[in-house]
């Protein structure tokens, strides 16, 4: 149910976005979500790949601080009010949420977020409790 | 005015049998009241019936910061603990600060080389003097404190900071004498501009500017912009704090209170005397402390000195400004901060590795900060922001309570600090000193 995520630390100079995307497209990594958390001197470059062990290493090999986390993908109804039917359920779960980004792609009808937990096991539990579609390994390589 | 005529236009000959009495006696002093210079005379086999005359000085073993921190806190004091009046404290190269022990005798000393640096800097009785270096474990402000009573002079301790509240001070009392680190004679140079006040109008008419290195350029810049005479002071709280050494307002050089801190210029690598004029480390014996004296105390401070006459009268020898250091410590603020300290604070910071660079720099307003680059590990890094933060927060406020000022942390790539030949580059100064 979980997917893994790969984060990695850039330095607020220039180029190091694009070293760190253009080492994934020379590995035929292909990036399916991504974010960035920033601070003054430094971001934080979070990325949903379809190969995720080999992001890892190729960005740890070429000098990066990368790690991988476990992430939750889900559906959510792509109309008003969509993702606040998620958050309402987990809220009264009291689950709380870290951080949350956009998937690049859609099905049909559907958009598909990541959550960030901090108790992940919970927050699953929750979810598939209120009936939420959650998207897993498989799914994400093969879109 | 010469605070003491007698000691500092001494004729030389004169001079260096004083200096060689005082030399038997701290030497026969030392050898009874301290187990470490005992066991360290014992080790090179000397006595006190060594010294013969004021040269056989080389043959005393060095003293040196290492010496100060193995023997932490009170290892090196020549007297009990209750007979000890004063402490101060300055940074160590690692984990414990340098701890220095004053006797009644040493702080009346204390007093007499202040007055005796105030006075060559053209300070009479009766003037006004603003004080404001810090007071506290750091040895400026209180030196300058205890010189300023001895000389007769009215005190404004001010301390460091608060600057509006200084020159609002300076507007309504009118000191004449300023006395403070260069950089912050200018910080406080932009404040009354942005203030409105007229500088050339300012009461100081002279500066006693220490604790950190400054250079010719900056002296004009200071004597431009305040209308005032900017003279150096020099001390290191290991031989007494400010005071060792001061210019006379002829500035060329500092005369050095050779009658009882005795200066040598050695080869840091031999350890063998320079000629004259030539640069080396200084060395200073205090010829006459009680507390806690010391014998051939390596400054790593590297100047050059002069031992002809000087213009204003006296005969001290004159030392030049300090040109470096033989080790990597820096000046930040007027406190010494050395690496080795950062590198300690690091590894105690869970998950840090001691992959760190310092940068230096002076803002325009005259201000020194230090910017610490800290490499991220994998270990600790986190794809939360704010874990990240947390260590940074945690590194910044250890950092605080080690060196005593705030720097800037700054987290960056692992790599991104220069290693020339496996070694890295630990400080980067861009200041324009």
């Amino acid at each position: 149910m979980k997917i893994t995520q790969i984060s990695v630390f850039l330095e607020n100079k220039s180029g190091r976005l694009y070293d760190a995307v253009s080492l994934l497209g020379k590995k035929k990594i292909n990036i399916r979500a991504l974010t960035i958390a920033e601070s003054e001197d430094y971001g934080i470059l979070r990325l949903v790949v379809d190969k995720p062990a080999l992001a890892a290493e190729s960005l740890k090999k070429d000098g990066f601080v990368a790690n991988i986390t476990d992430i939750v993908a889900v559906e959510i109804a792509d109309t008003p009010g969509g993702l606040a039917k998620v958050l309402g359920a987990l809220s009264k779960d009291k689950i709380d949420v870290e951080y949350m980004y956009a998937f690049v792609e859609k099905q049909s009808g559907k958009a598909l977020m990541v959550f960030r937990f901090e108790n992940i096991d919970k927050a699953v539990r929750s979810l598939a409790k209120n009936k939420f579609v959650i998207v897993g390994k498989k799914e994400i390589q093969s879109l | 005015m010469i605070f003491n005529e007698v000691f500092e236009c001494m004729d030389p000959e004169s001079l260096k049998n004083i200096q060689f009495e005082r030399l038997k006696e701290i030497v026969k002093y030392v050898s009874v009241q301290s187990s470490f210079y005992k066991k360290k005379f014992a080790e090179m086999g000397v006595t006190p019936k060594t010294i013969k005359g004021i040269s056989d000085i080389k043959k005393l073993p060095f003293t040196t910061k290492e010496d100060m921190r193995d023997n932490y806190p009170f290892g090196l004091l020549c007297m009990p603990l209750k007979q000890i009046a004063e402490v101060h404290v300055s940074s160590g190269t690692t984990g414990n600060p340098t701890v220095v022990g004053y006797s009644k005798e040493d702080v009346d000393l204390w007093g007499e080389v202040m007055a005796r640096a105030l006075c060559c800097a053209g300070a009479e009785r009766g003037d006004m003097i603003q004080i404001a270096y810090g007071y506290g474990l750091f040895t400026g402000g209180l030196g300058l404190h205890y010189g300023s009573h001895k000389l007769g002079l009215t005190v404004i301790p001010c301390s460091s900071g608060q600057t509006k509240r200084q020159l609002k001070l300076m507007t309504d009392f009118k000191p004449r004498i300023l006395a403070c680190t260069p950089s912050y004679a200018l910080f406080m140079a932009d404040e009354a501009r942005e203030l409105g006040l007229n500088l050339h109008k300012s009461s100081w008419e002279i500066g006693i500017f220490g604790a950190e290195p400054w250079s010719e350029s900056m002296r004009r810049e200071i004597e431009k912009t305040w209308d005032m005479l900017a003279t150096d002071v020099y001390g290191l709280s290991e031989i007494i704090g400010p005071g060792v050494s001061q210019e006379c307002q002829h500035k060329k050089g500092l005369h050095i209170f050779s009658d009882v801190f005795f200066p040598e210029i050695i080869d840091p690598k031999t350890g063998k005397e320079v000629p004259e004029g030539e640069p080396g480390e200084l060395v200073v014996t205090t010829l006459t402390k009680k507390g806690m004296p010391l014998i051939r105390y390596r400054t790593r401070d590297i100047v050059s000195i002069n031992y002809e006459k000087c213009q204003c009268g006296r005969t001290l020898p004159r030392v030049s400004k300090i040109k470096g250091r033989t080790d990597d410590m820096i000046i930040v603020r007027g406190i010494n901060v050395f690496p080795s300290q950062i590198e300690h604070v690091l590894l105690t910071v869970e998950g840090t590795n001691p992959h760190y660079q310092l940068i230096v720099d002076r803002k325009s307003g005259g201000m020194d900060e230090l910017e610490i680059l800290v490499e991220v590990e994998q270990k600790f890094f986190s794809d939360e922001v704010k874990k990240l933060q947390t260590i940074e927060q945690k590194i910044k406020k250890e950092m605080e309570s080690t060196l005593g000022f705030s720097a800037k942390v700054r987290l960056v790539e692992p790599r991104t600090i220069e290693r020339s030949e496996g070694k890295a580059k630990r400080v980067i100064d861009k200041r324009k000193i």
